[in-house]
Order: structure tokens, then C-alpha cells, then sequence
């Protein structure tokens, strides 16, 4: 009696077990976090709008075939611009919360802590804010991909662009610390591999309000193009200050070499118009980047999607299709490597690749901003001055400092 | 708090029945700290205890000798850009790294001291956060600092050879022994002899001059003091964060412990240590809510600023003297 019990319960058990195997596979589960600047000096051009690319890029792919077998969540936090901040979250969140994938990420302090933390933790990293070149330089790991823009690419992009159409003399307001001076660094050497010159340039200390002995120095130089080699406010003061000194209605052109189109639209064309500056994407440029652009507006008080959104969009877009394609996403190296392997393709970027080094490799555009008078609409605000193709974009491979590219 | 009774406490004397309370309580949080990480992340902790080190040190100038520093993120950052450097570029292990950060947290408390002390109030606040914006610059220019990438992926070796602090649960009892010393020595100086000398510097500086005491020679040991302990704060987060950036030695790293220090209640042990908690927490938890961080964060600075002009703790201990009437009131 008992051992027919037994056999009874062993029987039973064995079925359960069978019936389980049969049932379909649950979802995969996949948690994707945004992590940027929420509130401070970058919320505009990444911000709550990444939020909302990466929600719209899930979105998209789960109504494609290939997405029906994934549960994708988005959460997103404010890292304050802080690198302790954004490391302990992004600790949390890999630890804790079971986050797979970060994005966003401005602030290349921030990013390439994270950027270390995403390698411990064997999780993914896609950037899009940040514009540290060294992400996929010497700090480059195999959890890590670049998608946007970085240094290199900005300051080839417009050095090599206008020094080939015509603007042959520059002269450098630098932001006199690290990032100012690789900036100007790599600028100059482009300009004068392109057969430029540089007759000149000034350093001016970090979060300075007022430029105007530095842009009466830029102004006698009688250099034909004036480059700023610094950021955000320092950036929106210099061309303010500019447009006051009437630089560029006296024939200099002002060449921004780190500067969004949420800049621009806060600076207001009346002051920014003539500048010319370099971009991954522009939402004004095919019929899709419109529509997506339309979409965002809508989401977004009107505002209008920068390339670093356009960029959260695709990268994630790009991550869930290598996730479904491995069909697990638990080792992020894995993932990573299998982005690697597909090509990139989606709307907003076209198609492009990932390098092993984990740059995302796209053309980049070369514009100059519109007088108030020839914008026709909202946010009507670049004239496509170059196409950079995307093999010229950014740095070869044959450069890299990378160790994954020394190895392979 | 009675301060007269809690030395012969310390000392093992007849204690009074407040010293044996303190000393049951202070066995209580030590417990509830070596508990914590199994119901809370870690890392969490960790920047908490961090944060709360670095409070306690500010307080002991800003509470005890009543000098509003402004300054004291170059103490902090300095400490962990020397202990991150030395950790990393010459392979020294972290106990030896945060020994070098705390001795040059106090040196620079010398050489910042020497200038500052002989100023008062604004002023010297003011020469505070001069000096500590002139290091600001020093440490966005200087080569081993990494500008404003800051120093990245410092390696977490093992602790005298021995501890693995790579486990996040292993580096949180290391944190914790510091920190528990750190708490340790700020409570000592504060009920000693000297730490008395120092509130009558700042209840009445010239009586305490009248009485004979060289006060700037106190004033500068205790500044020495705060800032070797704040940087012993920094170099410890240094090690946990496994970075330096720059966030640690602006001027709003100062305006933030001088926020956990007021939200707290100032001059008071425990002050800074909730003060930091609740900052901290702040900061961690609401991150999720994006911009509205520091909105909350303003809003509840102006409440305890008008409704808890003693901080939380310093409001609590004051009910708990009205209550007990005869008890000494509490400072």
C-alpha cells in the first residue's frame, strides 16, 4: 500500500515535470535603465526626452515579430551629474533591481564610472550622452557601446569640414582645463592636416562670464573662423558675447565644437545664427526622423528631439534585437558581442555597425545655424553645410588605444 | 545631554544613570549597523556612514567651536583624489591609501587653518570657501587628477593583506570599523577637557582669552582635526566608490555637509550622522523622481530651518530636557 503510494507520488511528480516542459517558455525578461541628467545642465539635450526614447524604441520592437517573446520594463533615475550618484545607482540597479542594459548617460565623469561599473557587473552599456572618446580609447570594455557622438568625431567633423570649405584660419577660445585643451588639441591637428592654419588662441579659466577680452583678441586676430574648444555655459556665454561684439556680422564664423541643438534653441537664432557645428542626426532631415521628431514633440511639450535621443532610440532599439537574437540577456559581454555581430540598422541612423572597439560607426553632418529670417517653423534651425561619410567620421581603428582592438 | 557625566562614564567611574543609558544605546545602534546590510544594499550604507563621518567632522568645528567652514570639500575631495592616486598609480593597499589622504587632508587643515582662524564669522567663511575654490582649480588643471573625468576604477586590494573588499558585505564592515573610529575619536575630543575649552571659545572667546587659554592655538588644532576626519570620510568613499571626481572637492560638497549638518541639528553627537542619513537617502531613493530631487530636498531645508531651528536631533534631545525637568538642558 505504501509503495503503491509512493510510486503514485513519483508517477505524479514525473508528469508535473512534463507538463512543465511543455507550457510555452515564460517571457524574457529584460529591465532597461536611463541614466542622466534629469535636472541640471544637460536635461535638454538627454534628459526626461531619453526616457522617452528608450520607452518608444521598446515600443517599436515589441510590435515587430521578433519582440513578442520579451517583457521589457524602463525605469530611469537622475545621476545630479555626479559620478558617486551614478555609480551607486548604477550598483543598485545591477545588484538589486535586476537592470540589464543603462543608457543615456551625459557627463563623461559619469560615464566612464559607469562605464567600469557595467564591467564588473558583466552588464551592458550604451552610451549616447557623453562625449568622451576614451570610452572606446583606452577605457574601452567589452560591456560597453558608443553610440552618439564623441570628442574626436566633433572636433574632426568640423575642423576637417571647414577648413575644406574655405575657412582656412582659426583662432581657439579654449576652456583652460583637460577637456578644453584635448579639444583644441585635436581640432588644430585636423586643421592643419587639411591644410589649415592656426594663428592663434587664448586660454580662459573654467565657468567665466565675461569673454570680451578674449573675443577682442579672436576679432584682431582677423582669423576667418573662431573655435570654441569648451561647453556648456561657457559655450552659450561665448557666443552670446559674440553676437553682442557683432563677430559674426563682421565676417568671422563662429565653429562650436561641442554644442546641441537644444543650445541653439535656447540661445535663440538671432544670437547663434552663423554658427556652424557638427551633428550625429537632425531631426529635419529625412521623413522618418520628422515623423519620430512629430512623435516626440507631442510627448515632450514641443520640444524637438537632439541626436543624444536619437541615439537612446537606437541604441536600445539595437540591444533588445541582439537580446531576442541570443534569446538570453544575463551575461551582458555576451549581448554585447552579438551587437557587435549584427549590423545596425533602424530609422533614425540608417545603417552602420558596431566596431570592436564598440563605436557605433554613422555619418556625421556638418551645419550651419539659420538666420531668424530663413526659418520657416519650429525648430527650423540648420542648413546641412557637409555630409562627414561614415567611414571618414570617426577615429580608425588603426588609432585605438583600445586593447580589445590590439588583441583581435 | 549632560556633558560633565559621560567621561567618568567612559573612564569605567560611578556612572550616572544617563552614562549607563548612552552606553546601552550606543551597544544598540552598533548592533542595528551590523545588521543593516542584510536588509539594506550595502553600498548604500557605505556612502551613508561615508557622508555621516564626514558631517560629524564639519560639526565638531561648525557645533563645538561655532567656525561656519566653508570650505571643507577640499579636505574631502583632497583626501580621496590623493587616496584614489596612491591606491592606484603606486599600488599602495587602501588602509595605507586612506592614511595618505587623511595626512594630507591635514595638512592642508594646517596650512588652510593658519589663514583662516584669524578671521571670524563671514569672514571666515569666506576665506574657507576661497581657499577651497582655489583648490577646486588646482584639481580641475592638475594632470593626476583626471579633470573633470575625475580618477576612475580604483582597484579595491585587500585590506592589510588579508580582508577581500571586493564583496561589497566585507569592505561594509570595513567601512563601518572606520567609521565607528572615526565617531570614536570626535566623541572623545568633544568630552574632554579640551573639547570643553572649545565651547567656551565658542560661548565667549574673549572670557575664554580672559581665562588665560591661547584660543587660536585650540582653534587651529580643532580645524586640523576636522579636516584630517573629513578626509579620512573622503579617502573611505574613495575606496567604496572606487573613484575620485570632482563633485567631492566643489563648493556644493560643502553647502551639502553644511545642509546634513543644520537638518540634523548642530552640536549635537548624533546630529550630523541623521542629518547625513536622511540626505543621503534622499539623494539615493528619490532618484527615480528626476528633477524633483532637489525641489524636495529645498522644501524640506526650509521646514526643518523654520520649524526645527535645533535640527531633528537637537529639537528631540530639547523635548526630552523640558520633559525631565531638572536634567541640564540640553547643548
Amino acid at each position: 500500500m505504501r509503495l503503491a503510494a509512493m510510486f503514485l507520488a513519483a508517477g505524479s511528480l514525473l508528469a508535473a515535470g512534463a507538463a512543465q516542459a511543455q507550457t510555452p517558455a515564460a517571457p524574457l525578461a529584460v529591465k532597461i535603465g536611463v541614466l542622466n541628467d534629469q535636472s541640471g545642465l544637460y536635461a535638454d539635450l538627454g534628459g526626461p526626452g531619453s526616457v522617452w526614447a528608450a520607452k518608444k524604441a521598446v515600443a517599436d520592437f515589441l510590435a515587430t515579430p521578433a519582440g513578442k517573446n520579451l517583457k521589457v520594463d524602463v525605469v530611469f533615475a537622475d545621476h545630479q551629474n555626479k559620478a558617486d550618484v551614478g555609480t551607486a545607482i548604477a550598483r543598485q540597479w545591477f545588484d538589486v533591481d535586476g537592470v540589464d542594459v543603462i543608457l543615456d548617460v551625459p557627463n563623461s565623469g559619469v560615464a566612464l564610472a559607469v562605464n567600469q561599473v557595467a564591467k564588473e557587473k558583466n552588464k551592458v552599456f550604451i552610451n549616447s550622452g557623453a562625449a568622451a572618446s576614451d570610452l572606446t580609447g583606452k577605457a574601452c570594455t567589452p560591456n560597453t557601446v558608443h553610440w552618439t557622438y564623441d570628442t574626436w568625431a566633433l572636433a574632426n567633423g568640423t575642423g576637417k569640414a571647414i577648413t575644406k570649405n574655405g575657412g582656412d584660419t582659426w583662432f581657439f577660445i579654449t576652456a583652460d582645463y583637460a577637456f578644453g585643451h584635448a579639444l583644441e588639441r585635436d581640432t588644430a591637428a585636423v586643421v592643419a592636416a587639411n591644410g589649415g592654419k592656426v594663428v592663434g588662441q587664448v586660454r580662459v579659466p573654467l565657468n567665466n562670464a565675461d569673454f570680451s577680452s578674449f573675443l577682442l583678441q579672436a576679432q584682431s586676430s582677423k582669423a576667418k573662423i573662431i573655435g570654441l574648444a569648451n561647453a556648456g555655459g561657457d559655450t552659450i556665454n561665448s557666443i552670446k558675447q559674440a553676437a553682442e561684439y557683432g563677430i559674426v556680422e563682421g565676417g568671422q564664423k563662429l565653429a562650436g565644437l561641442l554644442i546641441f541643438l537644444s543650445d541653439v534653441n535656447s540661445l535663440g537664432l538671432k544670437t547663434a545664427q552663423g554658427l556652424t557645428l557638427t551633428e550625429a542626426w537632425y531631426w529635419d532631415m529625412t521623413d522618418e526622423n520628422r515623423a519620430f521628431a512629430k512623435e516626440f514633440a507631442a510627448a515632450n511639450r514641443g520640444v524637438h528631439p537632439t541626436m543624444v535621443h536619437a541615439g537612446v532610440y537606437a541604441g536600445t532599439l539595437h540591444y533588445l534585437k541582439a537580446v531576442a537574437a541570443l534569446g538570453a540577456d544575463k551575461d551582458g559581454a555576451a549581448v554585447v558581442a552579438e551587437m557587435k555581430k549584427l549590423p545596425t540598422d533602424d530609422k533614425l541612423f540608417g545603417k552602420g555597425e558596431i566596431r570592436a572597439d564598440g563605436r557605433q560607426i554613422h555619418p556625421m553632418f556638418l551645419f550651419e545655424v539659420k538666420k531668424p529670417s530663413e526659418s520657416k517653423y519650429p525648430y527650423d534651425y540648420y542648413t546641412l553645410k557637409a555630409t562627414i561619410p561614415a567611414n571618414e567620421a570617426f577615429r580608425p581603428l588603426s588609432e585605438s588605444e583600445c586593447p580589445l582592438v590590439k588583441k583581435s | 545631554m549632560s556633558t560633565t557625566s559621560s567621561p567618568a562614564a567612559l573612564a569605567g567611574g560611578p556612572a550616572s544613570t544617563g552614562g549607563v543609558l548612552r552606553l546601552v544605546g550606543a551597544a544598540i545602534a552598533l548592533a542595528l549597523l551590523i545588521a543593516a546590510p542584510l536588509a539594506i544594499y550595502p553600498v548604500f550604507l557605505m556612502k551613508v556612514l561615508c557622508f555621516a563621518l564626514f558631517a560629524c567632522a564639519f560639526n565638531l568645528l561648525l557645533g563645538y567651536v561655532g567656525l561656519l567652514s566653508f570650505g571643507h570639500a577640499m579636505f574631502f575631495g583632497g583626501a580621496a583624489y590623493i587616496c584614489a592616486h596612491a591606491v592606484k598609480n603606486w599600488g599602495l593597499t587602501p588602509e595605507l591609501g586612506i592614511l595618505a589622504g587623511v595626512a594630507f587632508a591635514a595638512l592642508l587643515g594646517l596650512v588652510a587653518g593658519l589663514l583662516a582662524i584669524r578671521r571670524l564669522g563671514i569672514y571666515f567663511a569666506m576665506v574657507t570657501l576661497a581657499l577651497a575654490q582655489m583648490f577646486f582649480f588646482f584639481c580641475l588643471q592638475a594632470r593626476f587628477t583626471g579633470g573633470e573625468d575625475g580618477l576612475q576604477g580604483v582597484p579595491r586590494r585587500a585590506v592589510f593583506g588579508l580582508i577581500d573588499i571586493t564583496k561589497d558585505l566585507n569592505l561594509y564592515y570595513v567601512v563601518l570599523a572606520i567609521f565607528v573610529i572615526g565617531f570614536a575619536i570626535i566623541y572623545r575630543t568633544i568630552h574632554s577637557p579640551f573639547g570643553q575649552v572649545l565651547k567656551a571659545i565658542r560661548e565667549n572667546e574673549p572670557r575664554a582669552i580672559s581665562l588665560g587659554y591661547r584660543v587660536n592655538q585650540y582653534k587651529l588644532l580643532a580645524f586640523v582635526l576636522s579636516a584630517a576626519l573629513a578626509g579620512l570620510a573622503g579617502a573611505t568613499k574613495a575606496i567604496v566608490f572606487q573613484l575620485a571626481s570632482l563633485t567631492d572637492v566643489a563648493w556644493q560638497m560643502s553647502g551639502e555637509v553644511i545642509l546634513m549638518t543644520l537638518v540634523g541639528g548642530m552640536g549635537t553627537v548624533l546630529g550630523p550622522v541623521v542629518g547625513a542619513g536622511i540626505i543621503v537617502t534622499m539623494q539615493n531613493y528619490l532618484a527615480g523622481f528626476g528633477e524633483w530631487v532637489l525641489v524636495i530636498q529645498g522644501v524640506i531645508f526650509v521646514v526643518v530651518v523654520s520649524l526645527f531651528r535645533r535640527g531633528l536631533v537637537g529639537e528631540v534631545i530639547a523635548l526630552f530636557s523640558r520633559q525631565k525637568p531638572g536634567a541640564p538642558a540640553g547643548h
